[in-house]
């Protein structure tokens, strides 16, 4: 069973697999769990990541050009393992799988201990890609949603594992919130988590009614900053939204 | 063709945020292209417009030189806006005014594509913004102001190599916050479904043409159909109505570079495995981990390291055959058509008029060989010149 339980508000905080380099985000990685994050999604780095904001796609190019792999990830991921059962997600693109062979990707993903793999370019009519490979070695398929996708959320929740990762539109409201996860209701009780850019802890507000918060690009932001002297600042940055 | 698919190829992996104006589409292309007042309009454009039908012409000096098969040049050079690309964006373009947009963006490599829209978008009076490579908007300066004449707003894009595929990436992504009332002109054959079977079916005009053209010229089909290959667009343009005349060869000659056995190609199906990117699955150039290729080409046009999905489908069932063509044999090529035919082909369209120089020695005199000649090139004049190390004062 690969669904998540979360006891109260999660906060899952992103960063990209390799920036600054693998070194760090295994530093990083510890640090946030140790800081109270309560479950870590980490991008693996693709050449054309189509889905992502500029401050994402130079993270994916700084780790690329470090030789970043994901077989670097796996052992990371592997070595993080031996203290912390911290929920890790890995966040990548279709092509990283499917070249890689999914078997072989499911495989390593559920040695390494990876609890959840959102893949952007894989929208619920595609699914099939990769859904009963990630069944068969219990790898929850995350599905996202959108507000442009607000009629298809319980088609798109309907049967999936995980939870439901609700991208908001740049105004987010609680009723917009509040709509969505009733939307999804309809056919799932899974967790929604909701990505969103927390500069504060009183940003929750609207989204109360959700079951976690994934941290959008903030802690990639600092990174960016202070590179390979980010490992304080992120831990500082999480401590505080930890409420 | 289910779900968007040739064979296992096509398909549609993008964010889950497109899907909903994929759909939208999807229906609307349904509806109007089996619509007689559409493919009414669309005729008129073709026809008054950009010049069409375009000429067949017997290319007798470089048969008597090859003294093989019969040479055809099918002249897409001689469309409005001096290509084959017309074709898929007046009808594009008619497709987006008729589901109620206002506003084109698309992706450019050398400029073609972008020139081809916004003179659809200037016509039709819609908005139009154009993403092109930083890289080739300084390689092709001019046609960049070319475009900017046109109305149309040329961003420069700095992502990743800088060139083509970032092109594409970002007018994605610039799709991905404005759909409403923004319709994305795909350039080729490539893209989500049902992209690549629409853009198939806009550019089928061209062995529609072929065929009725020969028919009148010769009484019988052509032996062999040769077009040059990126994403494939005027390739599937001159194949389409021939798929299903088995004893018609299709080759397909795709940008070789500096060699197949170099890294400096984009030679997609010589060199490349099946991966995802650019919301198909088909073949791509790139490395074990599925990181795309950075790929190389003289020709901007065909610098792509992936290709339409119904091109990997018509390889792997061994329908069409796909060849490398290097920049040394293109230029070649070049030249060679210039002084014996008097004309100047665009520098993609070489590759293919490469090829049959190769093979036209192998076929019979009573056998034709029909060569897409898919755009002129005066664009590519001053790129030769550099190649061969001539300097040209502007």
């Amino acid at each position: 069973m690969s669904n998540f339980n979360f006891h109260k508000k999660a906060l899952i905080p992103f960063i990209t697999g390799g920036d600054p380099d693998i070194e760090t985000t295994e530093k990083l990685t510890l640090a946030m769990i140790e800081a109270g994050a309560d479950m870590i999604k980490i991008g693996v780095p693709f050449s054309d990541p189509v889905a992502e904001s500029v401050t994402v796609q130079k993270a994916s190019e700084r780790a690329l050009a470090n030789g970043c792999t994901v077989d670097k990830l796996f052992e990371m991921v592997k070595n993080i393992r031996k203290n912390h059962a911290t929920p890790i997600i890995f966040m990548t693109y279709t092509n990283l799988i499917f070249v890689y062979g999914k078997e072989k990707f499911m495989k390593n993903c559920q040695e390494a201990g990876i609890n959840g793999l959102v893949v952007p370019d894989l929208p619920f009519e595609e699914k099939q890609e990769l859904d009963p490979t990630c069944r068969k070695f219990g790898i929850a398929l995350i599905p996202l949603v959108f507000p442009s996708s607000k009629e298809r959320a319980s088609m798109i929740a309907n049967g999936a594992e995980g939870f439901v990762y609700y991208i908001p539109s740049p105004a987010i409201t609680k009723t917009e919130v509040e709509n969505v996860i009733s939307e999804i209701r309809k056919t799932s009780q899974l967790p929604v988590v909701i990505s969103y850019n927390l500069k504060s802890p009183a940003d929750v507000a609207p989204l109360a009614a959700a079951n976690g918060i994934i941290i959008d690009s903030a802690v990639v932001e600092i990174i960016a900053k202070h590179r390979q002297k980010a490992v304080p600042h992120v831990a500082e940055y999480v401590r505080r939204m930890k409420i | 063709m289910a779900n968007g698919r040739f064979g296992e190829y096509g398909g549609q992996y993008v964010p889950e945020m497109l899907m909903t104006v994929l759909h939208e589409l999807e229906k609307a292309y349904n509806h109007y292209k089996n619509d007689a007042a559409f493919q009414a309009e669309l005729k008129d454009l073709l026809n008054n417009f950009a010049n069409r039908p375009s000429s067949l012409y017997f290319a007798e000096k470089m048969t008597r030189d090859l003294g093989g098969a019969k040479i055809y040049l099918k002249r897409e050079d001689l469309n409005h806006t001096g290509s084959h690309k017309i074709n898929n964006v007046l009808g594009q373009t008619l497709l987006a005014k008729k589901m109620g947009k206002t506003r084109v963006i698309a992706e450019t490599g050398a400029g073609q594509h972008g020139v081809a829209t916004a003179t659809a978008a200037a016509l039709m009076g819609l908005e139009c913004e154009v993403f092109m490579g930083k890289e080739d908007t300084e390689r092709q300066a001019l046609n960049v102001f070319r475009m900017e004449l046109l109305g149309a707003k040329v961003h420069p894009v700095t992502s990743g190599t800088m060139t083509l595929k970032d092109a594409v990436n970002e007018t994605l992504r610039e799709w991905v916050t404005r759909m409403d009332d923004t319709h994305y002109v795909i350039g080729s054959v490539v893209g989500p479904h049902p992209f690549p079977a629409m853009v198939h079916d806009f550019h089928r005009v061209i062995s529609q043409e072929i065929k009725a053209q020969l028919q009148v010229a010769e009484g019988k089909l052509p032996s062999a159909v040769i077009a040059c290959v990126g994403g494939g667009s005027n390739a599937m343009g001159a194949f389409s109505d021939f798929i299903g005349d088995k004893d018609v060869k299709l080759i397909g000659c795709e940008a070789a570079g500096y060699g197949v056995d170099t890294p400096k190609t984009a030679a997609t199906i010589t060199v490349g495995t099946v991966g995802i990117m650019h919301g198909m699955k088909s073949y791509f150039c790139q490395d074990e981990y599925g990181q795309i290729a950075p790929v190389y080409s003289i020709s901007a046009g065909l610098d792509y390291p992936g290709i339409g999905p119904e091109h990997s489908y018509l390889n792997d069932i061994g329908r069409a055959e796909y060849v490398p063509v290097t920049d040394d044999e293109a230029v070649s090529a070049f030249e060679y058509l210039a002084r014996t035919e008097g004309i100047i082909p665009a520098i993609e369209s070489s590759h293919a008029v490469a090829h049959a120089r190769k093979i036209a020695g192998q076929f019979g005199k009573d056998e034709i060989i029909v060569i897409n000649l898919s755009g002129r090139g005066d664009k590519d004049v001053a790129a030769i010149a550099r190649y061969k190390g001539v300097t040209v004062n502007e």
